[in-house]
């Protein structure tokens, strides 16, 4: 173009892109005094209350903005946390708890007895360990604001473990006004005493939840271990950022963008460990496990032999890559409870163990007398642990020539459609897949998927009186030694009855850059005595 | 919207084109020849797939995992040790299914509720504001929601994109249909007599055929593009079937580790939706050039 | 022109009426339970149906679409079952985000596309014409996020020259705000490219061939002002029709740009809602769709007033 209007029209584009070139440039970091540690957690905040969800997101959220009364240490040992002293009666009947100076709620009221006693009574009715706590329970009263006491009908010697339960449910401490709140119904104030604020008129569920340091918390002196000790903040702000899109996040966390990475997928460990500015770490010692779970409702696997088939098939190696990836970040675990914890053995696991035997596994498929029924498997194509375990054991049915059908949806989907009671033809359901964190299955307490409780218990509804009786004996074991045998005994009977199959012990790797320090190791995400440069 | 502008579509001929036109007026449209060249090619692997020296695209190796392409296996394998060629060839099955039955369908639907409107007058007001409502939901919602009703299925991915795709042809049907009642020779054959059913066959349809194919190219091209995004989305086709949009969707975490899961499929997607556009714009500038005005 | 525009108005809400109607049934023939999905892993039947009643899922259809609509007519939208915020609320978050990305990705796509098109139209026939026309197409088959992925990899890893992801509001700063929308906008942007590029050529060959311009040429006018004199502004009109039946399109390309760059807008909400069954996110935000495209649409059809003086409502 030649006339004047043209040349006017290009210098004026050339100095607009050169203004923004510059502009772009400059605009880069602002100096920031306030210390914003950028957080991108393993799933989206949706349900504030830990106490009607077992998800682990809101569990994380509970240990950000609430305290407990005790805590377990990485040594397995139960440490007071709130409580400061507490007593033990001679007959192991009655507990008195002290709790200790300046614990303040986020609103400004001191925490007193009623809060704690509203809490673990709105928390024993969902939580299968409470609810044994509340069993034998005969009493809880306040002595007065900052002492009350426990009086139970018989001893339960796992009172002070249940208190200090380190996964789903946790018995965090609430107000009392918001604790006495129907055990089903969602609470809708995040109001604790912990070390962080939630900042709830910055929250936008979905993208970003938002925590501030909380001034007034007295944090204990001793050292932090898992979810026990000083609960020291060094941040001032915490900024949870949801990145759905595992690339985007890898490439932000590369970028600088975010600070830390809670649970990355382990392929893409090669393409962070090449950035001197990150650290790429297994800082969970439990890890997870990943599990087969069957519907006992409906042929064919209302038969055990039909059960025990796929132990003998199930290789533990070819899931440990499906889910890890890599064999760093997995190994094969032969128990039901997690591998490295006091209870778990490979008691009864020879059947998993042993050399895989498709022609052993063939032969009780014969004996259970499988008439060729239609098997279907629930998948979740958008969690890819969920996702790589359905196919590889869709693979090993159809190697075993059972009729075998796939049925893709959500996670969401999934988890309705496992509600179902129906048969195969009215949407019902065969096997789904799972996993669960370590801490969730680390004795006959907690462990619920290895239950026999019937139509009252977990999706799929195992019947078994056997195991519930071994379950029952367990709790009376009086001492390290004698739990260990009752645990041994109940997985014994477990690798018979086959509640579901452990497919593989898998840690999922974190990542974050070297500008952070203090990162607790432990098997739940704590987000205090972290540092940032 | 209720206005379109105007256009004499066909002139005075009420004789349907001829092929020779058609090959004719291709000769001078090499970009459609390639397009056409391409979508051959795409659709004998398809079909000839078996053949290809592949191996069952949903046997897993988890030991053989993540796999760069070598002489074993083309195109590398994926994160649980699929062969990725053989996922690849067979996916074009599916990409290519889909494609073909939404531009099928919604013709065929959009052709049947267009022509209906564009006669009967009472109906006309009614069904365009549902044709209207329809449009107002993004396909890829619709989909999410047929899958969250069901499973994954490539029959609910069909239904949604067609179901997205229809308000449109319908549109185009109308407008074609109310343009040639004004024709003279429509009014015509009404004033001597001929039946209704009779005028569709003998002097609207000929006239519809064209730019209906033409469209139909165009919904064909979108419907894999959109079955790619469902996929990513999660609301496509069951990924343990390969089709091009899963096996990237699939992939698409480890693109930087192994770009390749991305790299061959997209390929062949972006080569068949542009060979299937070419076809279309050449197809359109054949028949006649004053269509490139409405689509 | 009043009594046309009170016409469309009513057609509008008989529209949004069939939408809202046949959402509020699909979601109702759902056999999905946001019950199931708030009471957790561990949950036994009695917990999901006690929270199945609480919601108020048992009641029959009428009864639920009475009360929606009645609650609709007084604003109130329903809250989000899972995080007890009002939908209105939630909305009011995300429509900044996805808003913003809507207009910057028109512009971007009109800033490239139409200069392409009349070039193309132009120089019909030859090889110019051709190349560009392919080119725009280009845009068209590869899905958007395989260009998302590119640019990311390309322009904010590598280059480091914008953000990866994020969203900074507009009243934070303004540069901010647009350096984390290029990306996402030429991301988007280059699927319409083509749609609009192509309109342009062939709404400017059309009017190109015209008497008028004939004419116009003949007076001795330089082809250049003959384009941007008259050509372009008939042109304009079906240019207008395509932007507008963009609007639905762009929200379905809009859901996977707002996953890959982590854009907390109203298409990313709508997904989570629609895969968690949150009823009332999923009801309001379909209804609002349905309101923009329908007003958009209406809004295009009045600018032809302007653009075409033979157009009279």
């Amino acid at each position: 173009m030649r006339n004047r209007t043209s040349r006017s029209c290009f210098a004026v584009g050339v100095i607009a892109t050169l203004g923004l070139a510059a502009t772009l440039s400059v605009s880069a970091a602002f100096a920031q005094s306030q210390k914003v540690l950028k957080f991108v957690p393993q799933a989206d905040l949706r349900i504030l209350d830990p106490i009607t969800t077992t998800a682990y997101i809101t569990r994380n959220h509970g240990y950000m903005i609430y305290d407990t009364l005790f805590a377990t240490d990485a040594k397995f040992q139960v440490q007071p946390q709130m409580v400061d002293k507490y007593e033990v009666s001679k007959d192991q009947l009655t507990y008195t708890f002290t709790l200790r100076d300046g614990l303040k709620f986020h609103d400004g009221q001191p925490v007193r007895s009623a809060d704690c006693i509203a809490s673990l009574e709105r928390w024993s009715k969902r939580d299968a360990l409470g609810q044994k706590l509340a069993d034998a329970t005969e009493s809880w009263k306040a002595i007065n604001d900052k002492t009350f006491a426990l009086k139970l009908k018989r001893p339960f010697s796992l009172t002070l473990e249940a208190l200090a339960k380190p996964s789903s449910n946790v018995p965090f401490i609430m107000p009392e006004r918001i604790a006495k709140t129907d055990a089903s119904t969602n609470i809708t104030e995040a109001i604790g005493s912990g070390p962080f604020k939630f900042v709830k008129e910055e929250w936008v569920p979905g993208s970003k939840v938002v925590y501030v340091k909380n001034s007034d918390y007295v944090p204990r002196k001793e050292p932090p271990s898992w979810a026990a000790g000083g609960k020291v903040v060094k941040v001032d702000r915490v900024e949870w950022i949801y990145i759905p899109d595992a690339a985007t996040a890898a490439a932000a966390l590369n970028a600088g963008e975010v600070d830390w990475w809670e649970q990355l997928p382990p392929d893409l460990i090669p393409v962070l460990q090449k950035n001197k500015d990150i650290k790429v770490e297994n800082i969970d010692p439990l890890g997870s496990m990943g599990m087969i779970r069957f519907n006992f409702l409906y042929p064919p696997f209302n038969n055990a032999k039909m059960r025990q088939a796929l132990l003998y098939v199930v290789d533990q190696n070819d899931y440990v890559l499906g889910i890890a990836g890599d064999p760093k970040n997995g190994h094969t675990c032969y128990s039901y409870f997690t591998c490295g914890t006091p209870l778990s053995s490979e008691v009864g696991a020879e059947p998993m163990k042993s050399k895989r035997d498709l022609e052993k596994a063939k032969q009780l498929i014969t004996e259970s007398g499988y008439k060729g029924e239609k098997v279907v498997i629930i998948d979740a194509t958008d969690q890819p642990i969920v996702h790589s375990q359905s196919l590889l054991t869709a693979d090993l049915l159809k190697k075993l020539g059972v009729n075998v059908e796939v049925q893709a949806g959500d996670w969401g989907t999934l988890i309705t459609r496992r509600t179902s009671k129906e048969p195969i033809d009215k949407g019902g359901w065969s096997i789904f897949h799972t996993w669960l964190v370590g801490p969730d299955l680390t004795s006959p307490a907690v462990n619920f998927a290895v239950r026999g409780s019937g139509q009252k218990g977990w999706f799929g509804w195992a019947e078994d009186a056997k195991t519930e009786e071994l379950r029952e004996k367990w709790f009376e074991a009086t001492d390290a030694a004698a739990s260990k045998k009752a645990a041994e005994a109940v997985q014994a009977r477990a690798f018979e009855f086959v509640p579901y199959v452990p497919t593989a012990q898998f840690i999922i790797p974190t990542a974050y850059r070297s500008s952070l320090s203090g990162v607790i190791v432990a098997p739940i995400t704590l987000l205090w005595n972290v540092e940032k440069r | 919207m209720d206005t379109t502008i105007p256009a004499p579509i066909a002139r005075t001929k009420s004789v349907s084109p001829t092929w020779r036109r058609f090959s004719e007026a291709f000769q001078r449209h090499p970009t459609a020849l390639i397009g056409g060249a391409i979508l051959i090619v795409m659709i004998a692997m398809a079909m000839l797939a078996p053949w290809l020296h592949t191996i069952d695209p949903q046997q897993v190796f988890p030991i053989k995992r993540l796999r760069p392409p070598s002489t074993a296996s083309w195109f590398g394998t994926d994160m649980l040790g699929r062969d990725v060629y053989s996922r690849v060839v067979y996916g074009a099955r599916v990409s290519l299914v889909v494609g073909l039955a939404v531009a099928v369908l919604s013709m065929l639907f959009g052709l049947a509720i267009g022509l209906v409107t564009g006669y009967v007058r009472r109906v006309d007001a009614v069904v365009m504001r549902i044709m209207d409502g329809l449009m107002s939901i993004p396909s890829v919602l619709l989909a999410i929601a047929l899958m969250a009703l069901t499973k994954a299925s490539m029959g609910n991915v069909i239904a949604a994109i067609t179901l997205a795709e229809v308000p449109r042809v319908v549109r185009l049907v109308r407008s074609l249909v109310l343009t040639l009642r004004e024709q003279p020779y429509v009014e015509a054959a009404i004033a001597s007599g001929t039946t209704l059913p009779l005028i569709l066959v003998r002097h609207v349809l000929p006239n519809i055929a064209a730019p209906l194919l033409v469209q139909g190219t165009y919904v064909c091209g979108s419907a894999m593009i959109t079955e790619a995004i469902l996929s990513f989305i999660g609301a496509g086709t069951p990924p343990n079937i390969p089709s091009w949009g899963n096996i990237m969707a699939e992939g698409r975490s480890l693109v930087q580790v192994a770009g390749y899961l991305i790299l061959f499929p997209g390929i062949c997607l972006s080569l068949t939706v542009l060979a299937v556009n070419l076809l279309g714009d050449g197809m359109r500038d054949a028949l006649d050039p004053r269509l490139a005005r409405r689509m | 022109m009043t009594a046309y525009i009170v016409r469309r108005l009513f057609s509008t809400i008989a529209v949004m009426a069939v939408v809202a109607f046949a959402v509020f049934s699909l979601l109702y023939l759902t056999p999905g339970d946001p019950a199931a999905v708030i009471a957790g892993d561990i949950a036994t039947d009695e917990d999901i149906r006690r929270i199945h009643t609480r919601l108020g899922l048992d009641e029959p259809f009428l009864v639920r679409f009475v009360g929606w609509l009645w609650a609709l007519l007084h604003g109130d939208f329903g809250t989000s079952i899972f995080t007890n915020l009002p939908v209105t609320q939630l909305i009011g978050q995300r429509v900044e985000p996805t808003v913003s990305l809507t207009l910057c990705t028109l512009v971007v796509a009109i800033l490239i596309a139409v200069p392409l098109g009349v070039v193309a139209a132009a120089k019909a026939g030859t090889w110019l014409d051709r190349a560009v026309m392919s080119f725009s197409v280009l845009g068209f088959s590869v899905p958007v996020f395989v260009i998302a992925y590119a640019l990311i990899f390309g322009f904010a890893v590598e280059l480091d020259w914008l953000p990866v992801q994020g969203y900074r509001s507009l009243r934070d700063d303004f540069w901010d705000w647009l350096r984390h929308l290029i990306l996402p906008s030429v991301a988007l942007g280059t699927v319409y490219v083509a749609l609009i590029a192509r309109m342009t050529r062939a709404s400017m060959l059309d009017v190109l061939a015209q008497d008028y311009i004939r004419t116009a040429s003949a007076k001795g006018l330089a082809p250049n002002q003959v384009l941007a004199r008259h050509a372009f502004k008939n042109a304009a009109i079906p240019v207008i029709t395509i932007i507008g039946m963009g609007v639905a399109l762009l929200i379905s390309g809009a859901i996977v740009t707002e996953t890959v760059f982590a854009l907390p807008g109203i298409g990313r909400l709508t997904v989570d809602a629609i895969l968690r069954r949150d009823y009332p996110i999923i009801q309001g935000v379909t209804l609002i769709f349905s309101a923009v495209y329908v007003l958009v649409n209406l809004a295009v059809d009045l600018s032809y007033v302007f653009f075409d003086p033979r157009i009279r409502y």
